[in-house]
């Protein structure tokens, strides 16, 4: 079997602040396999973003502090990594896209001078060389090679973001994580970065972390999707598993709190109640002031993790070894 | 018969730029029943929002008819529209920079009542705001918070009850729910259902989101470029959409169900700019049917069945004059 | 309702400010020296007698250095240092704040008026205070004092006229700024009136920067009236005032030196501290610095 390109361990990341400790990752497991694009999806301040930013080490310290866990990057591990030899895995082995494109580019240097930079950094090329590969790389990501002497502001949020993905695809990376990609661009313009990126992924074989609050463009672009809540994982397995067999109750409610858009009548069933605050997280399962199908257990104990398959877990104490694999405990089945 | 509440004929708003005129709304007309939605959707840059804004006289029509019970908002006075204000309120997309961060909830709440003078006293004011609170779903122990320790779900229960306060007929619902998160976001939206089969509000429903459109609306307005392209029931918009761009939108939604395979009508290009646009079918430059008329004339919003108008060549050759 | 909860504490905006601004040490420092001066001379009248201790010359008790009796010494006419240096506080604070408060009033308005209704009322307005900016402060307020006379209510005047763009044109873009904010929008979408918004919705948002500009403001003023007193264009003899106290020392710095240090350490510690007090609180009214 391959080796993982990304292997996270146990992550907890705290933010120490004068108003407390945020709790940003409580345990956070996550394995992408080469080629494989895996889809993080949860809610503003699920702990997301941090976890792509532990990847590339760049939880901004203070206030961000890594108290246990290991980040294994295609073998090398990112905590024990010097900062110069990070500095070379970023953009390299590893890439991240960021929701606004605006903020990402330089806005007083050209488009081309900015791609043509990770060619010239990382590949020791003469300029004229990076220029070169940069026209091939912008008609690749679906810009006119013409318009690389363009700045930033000439472009719209789409070519933007074009470009952005052209920067970070430059290094040619093992692994892309992409942060909200889409959700600062209008649908059609979506459709087509998402478009993009799949045929892209396809010719370089890329891994991708797709992190995103859309389970649309999870069903659209993912092998794998894991789901999280409070800085931990509830429930992971393959695409298939989490849209057809779904068995933790915050992905059932994420699911109802969708409009249905072949049904309109169809009533919200949204999820009552509020995301904890990070500061002071319920005990136990930390889902339980909002979960439907709460125990007495549920607010004592931390839940378990039960296996329906080799790939496809919640945590939930709901379950035990054989109701995971029937289902049929929650509504959505 | 129908009964429309509100009324806008060939409603405009255009800015002046340095580089010319532009035409944010360009002469549309539609009408709303009462105690119906309305949805209006469309990308960025569309003029969906101006609309909404235009129509409440938040920004001064360019010109253009907007009849609320038969009358006209668009030439009443400043005074005068003052007072009308009391009917016609607006829901803000962005929870934090639509309150003062400096008033208390209640304080937000109580001002509309205070401008116009609803209520004996400042003791049934008080009361009043608690009992908007309540159906809004805010807790009492919230009265005296200010907006900075409320995340981005309450902070919207409060722009809706400030709007709520002076018990308006209708509302525009500037995208609601599109800063918030999808369990909260749903938690909004049954919110506003319920008041509008209580209250019998009437809504303008602003938003970029198709399937949140779909949901909540009884008819559909798409927009493009200031224009509307295609109105029609919300049914018929999703069962049978006839605008290629409207194709192509409904097309582009990501589905949340993975067994759901629909071909994606990829839209070339880009939209273009609202400066001046030409005598011409302004889709016409990313549409994959555009004709050579597309690009001589504007279509006119032309009713094919029943309540389902579409402005496109492919279907009238009716022309804008 | 559940009344064994707990009701959250008021914590207005003024509240957080106070509490970051409690956090910052340099701030607090600043904060203390300020109040003490002002307390110095508030309660100076206490302590000395103005006529008798501080006006009067004492030719026997001249250029005395420091002893218990007189804490710093005496000047060159007898007159007890310490006593004059805190009546000194009382005239520089005076004029510092009564010329700040003057150009606050009307500077204030002005910027306000411009930036929230813009157009032409703004670019009349504007106008006219780049002519007031293009004249520099320091000489136009020679300039009064050579026409009208140097007498404190002239400084005070010719101060406030060359301060009031300043303030105008902060409180103008910090007006802009907010004016665009929605929830402005969302008081015209009630009914308010423009009165209504700017004075309940505009004006208590839009404050943040004037607040800093005022106690920097109030330091430059200090500090320009001792260097036009130094000068011998401001506050003139017998009045005890720092920047003149200052230059009368001079012609005995070899063997005096102390009658031009105490009053300079008064003039750099006032204005330190009220430049650690504005650096605090602009850092604490700006919400990113958190």
């Amino acid at each position: 079997m391959d080796k993982p390109i990304l292997d996270i361990k146990n992550l907890v990341v705290e933010y120490r602040t004068d108003d407390g400790v945020v709790q940003a990752l409580n345990g956070l497991d996550l394995t992408i396999m080469p080629g494989e694009t895996h889809g993080l999806v949860g809610e503003t301040g699920a702990g997301k973003t941090t976890a792509g930013l532990g990847v590339l080490r760049l939880i901004a310290s203070p206030p961000g502090v890594v108290v246990d866990g290991t980040i294994i990057l295609d073998g090398k591990d990112v905590q024990q990594t010097t900062e110069k030899d990070m500095e070379s895995m970023r953009g390299y082995d590893v890439s991240m896209i960021f929701q606004d494109p605006m903020t990402s580019l330089n806005p007083v240097m050209t488009v081309q001078d900015q791609i043509a930079e990770v060619y010239e950094l990382h590949e020791n090329i003469s300029h004229d060389k990076a220029i070169e590969l940069t026209h091939a790389m912008l008609e690749l990501v679906g810009i006119p090679a013409e318009r690389g002497n363009e700045f930033p502001h000439q472009f719209s949020g789409g070519m933007k973001q074009r470009v952005v993905i052209a920067i970070a695809l430059a290094g040619n990376p093992k692994l892309l994580i992409a942060d909200e990609p889409t959700t600062a661009l209008d649908v059609t313009i979506q459709a087509q970065v998402l478009d993009m990126m799949k045929q892209l992924k396809k010719e370089y074989n890329m891994a991708m972390l797709m992190i995103t609050h859309d389970l649309g463009i999870v069903a659209d672009i993912c092998d794998r999707v894991s789901v999280i809540y409070a800085g931990r994982i509830v429930e992971q397995g393959s695409l298939e598993d989490i849209f057809d067999r779904t068995r933790h109750p915050y992905t059932e409610g994420l699911f109802n709190s969708l409009p249905n858009l072949t049904d309109r009548q169809q009533k919200l069933k949204p999820i009552k109640g509020l995301m904890p605050d990070p500061s002071n997280l319920p005990s136990g399962c930390t889902f339980h002031p909002r979960c439907n199908y709460v125990m007495d257990i549920c607010s004592k104990e931390n839940p378990p993790r039960v296996y329906r398959g080799e790939s496809h877990y919640a945590e939930c104490h709901l379950y035990n070894e054989e109701n995971i694999m029937k289902g049929g405990v929650i509504e959505r089945d | 018969m129908t009964n429309p509440l509100i009324e806008v004929k060939n409603l405009k708003k255009y800015f002046s730029t340095s580089s010319g005129m532009l035409h944010a709304v360009d002469d549309i007309s539609f009408s709303i029943d009462k105690g119906k939605t309305l949805g209006m959707v469309g990308e960025s840059g569309c003029g969906k929002s101006t609309t909404g804004r235009a129509l409440l006289r938040l920004l001064e029509p360019t010109g253009g008819e907007i009849y609320f019970e038969g009358q006209d908002l668009a030439h009443l006075n400043k005074k005068e529209m003052r007072k009308m204000r009391k009917e016609l309120q607006i829901i803000f997309q962005d929870p934090f920079a639509s309150l003062n961060p400096r008033k208390t909830v209640s304080q937000t709440i109580l001002e509309p009542m205070v401008i116009h003078n609803m209520y004996a006293s400042n003791k049934e004011r008080q009361e009043k705001v608690l009992e908007i609170m309540e159906i809004v779903g805010l807790a009492e122990r919230l009265v005296n918070v200010y907006p900075h320790e409320l995340d981005g779900g309450r902070r919207q229960r409060i722009g809706i009850a400030r709007a709520l306060a002076l018990e308006p007929k209708f509302i525009v619902c500037d995208e609601p729910v599109s800063a918030l998160d999808v369990s909260i976001q749903a938690q909004i939206l049954n919110l506003l259902k319920e008041l509008q089969d209580r209250m019998g509000l009437t809504y303008l429903f602003i938003t970029h989101d198709l399937s949140v459109v779909n949901h909540f609306s009884d008819d559909i307005a798409v927009m493009y470029l200031g224009k509307i392209v295609e109105i029609s029931s919300a049914d018929d918009m999703f069962l049978k959409p006839m605008h290629p761009y409207t194709q192509a939108l409904l097309s582009a939604i990501p589905v949340p169900d993975i067994h759901y395979k629909s071909e994606r009508i990829l839209l070339k290009g880009e939209i273009t700019s609202p400066i001046e646009p030409p005598k011409a079918c302004r889709f016409a430059n990313r549409c994959a049917y555009a004709m050579d008329v597309c690009t001589k004339n504007e279509p006119k919003l032309v009713q094919l069945e029943p309540g389902h108008w579409v402005a496109c060549f492919l279907h009238s050759d009716e022309i804008e004059e | 309702m559940n009344m064994k909860r707990k009701s959250p504490r008021k914590k207005g905006p003024i509240f957080e400010v106070a509490r970051r601004l409690a956090k910052n040490k340099s701030a607090m420092i600043g904060l203390a020296i300020v109040i003490l001066l002002i307390v110095v001379a508030v309660t100076a009248p206490l302590f000395y007698s103005y006529d008798e201790q501080i006006i009067k010359q004492n030719i026997g008790n001249r250029l005395q250095s420091p002893n218990a009796e007189n804490l710093l010494g005496t000047d060159a006419l007898g007159r007890d240092l310490l006593g004059r240096i805190i009546y000194g506080s009382r005239i520089s604070l005076y004029v510092g704040f009564t010329t700040v408060a003057f150009a606050f009033v009307v500077g204030g308005t002005l910027g306000a008026l411009g930036g929230y209704f813009g157009g032409i009322v703004d670019n009349i307005i504007m106008r006219f205070m780049d002519i007031f900016l293009a004249i520099p402060g320091t000489l136009f307020a020679i300039t009064i004092a050579a026409a009208l006379g140097s007498n404190i209510r002239n400084l005070i005047l010719a101060l406030a006229i060359s301060s009031v763009p300043g303030f105008a044109r902060i409180l103008r873009s910090s007006v802009i700024t907010v004016r665009e904010v929605e929830y402005i929008e969302a008081s015209r979408a009630i009914g308010a009136s423009d009165a209504r918004i700017i004075l309940n919705h505009v004006i208590p948002n839009a404050l943040a920067p004037v607040i800093v500009h005022t106690t920097l403001n109030v330091a430059t003023i200090i500090l320009t009236i001792a260097g036009l007193s130094f000068l011998g264009l401001g506050i003139s003899a017998p009045t005890p005032e720092w920047g003149a106290m200052l230059s009368d020392g001079r012609t005995y710095l070899k063997t005096h030196f102390y009658m031009s240090l105490f009053p300079g350490v008064a003039i750099i510690m006032t204005i330190l501290s009220l430049n650690l007090l504005g650096d605090g609180l602009r850092d604490a009214l700006d919400p990113r610095l958190k």
